[in-house]
């Protein structure tokens, strides 16, 4: 396995697998909390809008985002795109869940404090929501990019010809290289680390950490 | 909607009137009074405090004067003008959870002060810190403050913005009662030497005594003022005298009443 790894490390093709699936997840990720942070955020301050969109929002979320390959597919071929809209799909409703319960569990206290000290609506947003919510969000967000990094594998697996998850489909069919497929494994195991653990040194970030150290 | 123009001008010296205040919630589709009639006036820089049985509606009665509700009938009105909202030139002081734990000590005093230039800010801010004694802890977070700390942080922020009125809710709650002795001194120091008018809720009968120039007794709900108690010792007060175990055990007396009824 690991003289596998060696190989496929000095035809440079392992780098280039690995920048691939991390580019798709990156891109993925960055859309999706873009969207669905702000989204869900304005949501879940509106009480009416959450009773409005929620019934959307559960049927939407429990689909596998493996079930939209196929359409995937069929709007973007196969390519980058593809893999990108499965990661986006698979990363949007969790963070837009997120989202909405964080906003529901920031206390009223604050909300008042910020009402009392005469803050207009951009300054209550930046100055009392948003540090408010942060801790929980960068919590959903890690959870969140484990499963980007779940998708992203099973997505290279069919919509593209490159990435990790190429590597293990393609060490399978071009002549049952099982110590690449195991190699392959190994590999994502160990960003998927690297990954989570970079999340949590956010939740190291002074002003944030009031969120976790609570008791 | 109310009509001002049936509002009575205040009498001189007269900061904030309560008028007819009453308030209903809606409760199961019952509606339930908390607040019935209640009617004062509070002198421009008084310490009053509010004190009456636990649940019968001090706080509710502070969060309608203080503008973040409206009160179902009646009006609240401050120096002529009838409070729609909470206001910046009244500052309402929390019992817990009132700091905000994404800022620093001094984040946390500046927090109202962002309209003022850096230079004036960071004067205001060190004045603040300094009179609330938390020099050394700037850079803190409240995380790692003690309970008396962080309330001294609230008032410190609350006070920075210069308002008029002070109301607190049961800010010395959640503390030891070690704790609460000093806290209680040192708002009676900076009260003595800002002149703010304070409208102070506390269940506390020895906590009122100590403080206030006239405890305003509710009843239980809905609440009704009951009755006005002025004490008239001069700070310090000495605990033990004569004239303020009369006073304490009025109030005792009053509220055990209070609780019967």
């Amino acid at each position: 396995m690991l003289r596998g790894i060696g190989d496929l490390l000095h035809h440079g093709l392992l780098l280039k697998y690995v920048v691939a699936s991390l580019f798709r997840v990156t891109w993925g990720f960055l859309l999706a909390a873009v969207i669905a942070i702000p989204l869900g955020l304005t949501i879940g301050w509106y009480r009416r809008s959450e009773m409005a969109f929620n019934p959307l929002v559960q049927v939407f979320r429990p689909i596998s985002p493996l079930a939209w390959i196929p359409i995937a597919i069929l709007w973007f071929g196969v390519g980058d795109l593809a893999a990108i809209f499965l990661i986006f799909v698979g990363c949007f409703f969790p963070l837009l869940v997120t989202a909405m319960s964080a906003v529901h569990n920031v206390p009223s206290v604050y909300v008042n404090v910020g009402r009392n000290f005469g803050l207009n609506t951009a300054d209550f947003l930046y100055r009392v929501l948003y540090p408010a919510v942060v801790p929980q969000l960068i919590i959903g967000s890690r959870i969140t990019l484990g499963i980007a990094w779940l998708v992203v594998v099973a997505a290279e697996m069919i919509a593209v010809n490159s990435g990790l998850g190429f590597l293990i489909v393609d060490a399978r069919n071009a002549g049952n290289r099982y110590d690449l497929v195991i190699g392959g494994m190994v590999i994502i195991g160990t960003i998927g680390l690297l990954l989570d653990s970079g999340m949590r040194s956010l939740e190291r970030v002074k002003s944030f950490r009031w969120g976790y150290s609570e008791n | 909607m109310p009509m001002p123009a049936l509002t009575t001008p205040p009498a001189p010296n007269v900061k904030l009137r309560m008028e007819h205040v009453d308030m209903l919630f809606e409760r199961d589709g019952k509606s339930v009074s908390v607040l019935e009639d209640i009617n004062l006036e509070v002198r421009d820089g008084e310490f009053v405090c509010l004190v009456g049985p636990s649940g019968c509606g001090k706080s509710t009665l502070l969060n309608v004067v203080s503008g973040f509700l409206s009160p179902t009938s009646g009006s609240v009105t401050i120096d002529g003008e009838v409070v729609r909202g909470p206001d910046p030139r009244r500052i309402l002081v929390f019992q817990d959870r009132g700091v905000f734990p994404w800022l620093t000590v001094e984040g946390n005093i500046g927090f109202g002060l962002s309209n003022l230039r850096v230079a004036e800010r960071d004067q205001r801010i060190a004045h603040y810190v300094q009179m609330m004694r938390l020099q050394g802890f700037e850079e803190t977070y409240p995380s790692d403050l003690s309970g008396g700390m962080k309330q001294r942080l609230q008032v410190a922020r609350a006070l920075a913005v210069n308002p008029d009125i002070l109301y607190l809710d049961e800010p010395f709650g959640a503390l030891d009662s070690v704790t609460r002795l000093i806290m209680r001194g040192e708002l009676l120091r900076i009260w003595q030497t800002e002149r703010r008018t304070i409208i102070f809720v506390t269940h506390d009968i020895d906590e009122a005594v100590q403080l206030a120039d006239r405890v305003v007794v509710l009843s239980s709900r809905p609440a009704k003022i009951q009755d006005i108690l002025t004490i008239d010792i001069a700070h310090p007060r000495n605990i033990s005298s004569t004239r303020y175990l009369e006073h304490r055990d009025d109030l005792l007396r009053k509220i055990g009443v209070a609780y019967t009824v």
